[in-house]
């Protein structure tokens, strides 16, 4: 079908244009190029990975019909949660530091995704609500936590996975989160989990009578959600060795973005983990891009939110079309 | 194979069911035919496990039909269709045909993930032992490209790939254009011919006097005719309905 072909290919689309856009303006206006700069593609990809986090949680949300608003200070709720633990076990192997502070980060994170899960699988609120009340919660007790300050970790292990480049080429981060998107595209596109995902978003109530469990599925989507967040917060760490409950604040209108961009529906029951991963891209080709050619960083975001609103009326006009053809 | 007796139900103080019996054979098609509020959708509503009747008893295939969930009754053979409630419309046929059941094959020994060739293969199968047509460059395509009908025999499908043995469809032809609704009636032709047992609601005499063998007729609860079709008229049937 046309519409369908339209959909998978409109993210590459975009990359594309977007790509070809600041190379010109960087020929034009400093007579260099803008893509063919190993510095600047390793700046996108480190760019890109953060949001791109977030987005790949949200995304397994958004496809089944869903919303989750908090993701960005979960990140920070979980940042100065790690930073914390790990810098109070200051006394211990740096490793046993280390990994005491994942597991505990990670575990701690999963609380308010399922307090959101719980929300909206069990209490029936809309996932809009539900997850907009988290965000003030996460936001809230990550300062609490924090004490209102940036949280500094002295972990050299810490230091060396944030800041080290295999092969002197691909960041530690770019390369964590490389490997979590294969996993989670094998998870949405192969698995009965990611079936079940896509059928929610499509017809809850047709999933229902076809005898999955829709309330468990909603609760572990939020948890899946809330994971993602909670990674993210341990890179942010591993990269600037401190956390801060800040630190995703602004990533909330980039991962959104990157869903969207990357061809999911608004209203649930399609999307791809390669289209957010492409949707990452646009918005840090953007942003890195805005930089590069020196244009004040304010514009970023509104950049950021005129693609949003571009990919949603882009998305509904999709809708508009496929309905008006049954 | 189906046999209802002296079955009441009662809503508050509404008496939804007055002592209703019928019966079904296998291979046979049974139209339920009445006015709103007349009993047809409590009447199914009971034989498919959603309420329990306050008194008489079923017999399914012999045995007391007791199933307390439409789980359990589908897990018996008796499966009811809903017009567009049934399907996800994002998902391609097999996974619709599939969904909650799909068969799963071992990815490089370590973890199982979902077997797409042979969803895509037992669906060809089921849909042409049903002559339904559907193209082949549609069958791995999101069901939304599909018409009405095509829908609605995808749904049917796979009841019948899951083995059921008494399909209560409600009002299957209500939301279809005329070649479609003909494609339905087809399709209720040749499930007959495999000996499945139908129970159909229908307001539209036509499709009624089209595909059954018989109609019940309810009213106020109370069956008010049964007629075999050869035997009857529209003219009995609507003042049956109307005056009982």
């Amino acid at each position: 079908m046309k519409l369908d072909v339209i959909r998978s290919i409109w993210p590459w689309l975009f990359l594309l244009s977007m790509s070809i856009f600041f190379e010109v303006w960087a020929r034009l206006a400093y007579d260099t190029s803008f893509l063919f700069n190993l510095f600047n593609i390793q700046s996108i990809l480190t760019f890109a990975a953060a949001p791109l986090l977030l987005g790949i949680g949200v995304t397994f949300v958004i496809i089944a019909g869903g919303i989750d608003l908090s993701i960005g200070f979960a990140m920070g709720f979980a940042a100065v949660v790690f930073a914390t633990i790990t810098s109070s076990l200051g006394g211990q192997d740096p490793l046993v530091a280390l990994f005491i502070g994942v597991i505990a980060t990670m575990l701690i994170v999963m609380v308010p995704g399922m307090v959101n899960g719980w929300l909206i699988a069990g209490l029936h609120i809309p996932p809009f609500i539900g997850t907009l009340g988290m965000y003030g919660v996460a936001r809230g007790l990550g300062f609490i936590v924090a004490d209102g300050v940036t949280v500094p970790v002295n972990n050299p292990i810490l230091f060396q996975l944030g800041t080290t480049k295999i092969f002197g080429l691909i960041p530690i981060p770019v390369l964590i989160t490389a490997i979590v998107v294969l996993i989670a595209h094998f998870v949405l596109s192969q698995t009965r989990f990611g079936q079940y995902t896509y059928a929610i978003g499509g017809n809850r109530e047709a999933a229902l009578r076809a005898g999955i469990n829709v309330k468990r599925h909603t609760l572990l989507l939020y948890m899946i959600s809330a994971g993602f967040a909670g990674l993210a917060g341990l890179i942010y760490t591993a990269r600037f060795s401190a956390g801060a409950a800040q630190a995703g604040e602004p990533l909330l209108l980039d991962s959104i973005a990157a869903v969207f961009i990357g061809g999911a529906s608004f209203f649930g029951g399609s999307g791809r983990i390669f289209g957010t991963v492409i949707g990452a891209l646009v918005i840090a080709i953007i942003q890195f891009g805005l930089v590069f050619v020196d244009v004040e960083p304010f514009w970023q975001f509104l950049a950021v939110g005129i693609v949003i609103i571009v990919a949603v009326l882009v998305d509904q006009s999709r809708t508009r079309i496929s309905n008006g053809g049954k | 194979m189906l046999e209802v007796k002296g079955v009441s139900k009662h809503f508050g103080g509404v008496k939804a069911l007055n002592s209703v019996s019928m019966n079904l054979q296998a291979g046979e098609v049974l139209a339920l035919a009445g006015d709103n509020g007349a009993g047809k959708s409590t009447l199914i509503k009971i034989i498919s496990g959603v309420h329990a009747p306050d008194t008489g008893s079923l017999a399914y295939q012999g045995q007391p039909l007791r199933a307390n969930s439409p789980l359990q009754a589908r897990n018996l053979g008796i499966e009811t269709i809903y017009q567009d409630l049934a399907l996800a419309d994002n998902l391609d046929v097999g996974a619709n045909i599939f969904l909650g059941r799909e068969p799963m094959k071992s990815f490089l020994g370590m973890t199982k993930v979902i077997d797409r060739q042979k969803m895509l293969k037992e669906s060809r199968e089921v849909l042409h032992s049903l002559d339904i047509e559907i193209p082949e460059s549609s069958l791995e395509q999101p069901v939304r490209n599909l018409s009405g009908g095509q829908r609605q025999a995808i749904a049917i499908s796979r009841a019948i790939y899951w083995n059921a043995k008494l399909l209560i469809m409600d009002e299957p032809t209500a939301a279809l254009g005329v070649p479609e609704q003909r494609k339905v009636l087809e399709l209720i032709d040749k499930l007959r011919s495999q000996k499945i047992g139908i129970i159909f609601i229908s307001h539209n005499l036509n499709d009624i006097f089209a595909a059954s063998d018989r109609i019940l007729i309810l009213r106020q609860g109370r069956v008010v005719g049964e007629n075999k079709i050869s035997e009857t008229s529209r003219e009995e049937v609507v003042s049956q309905m109307v005056s009982g």
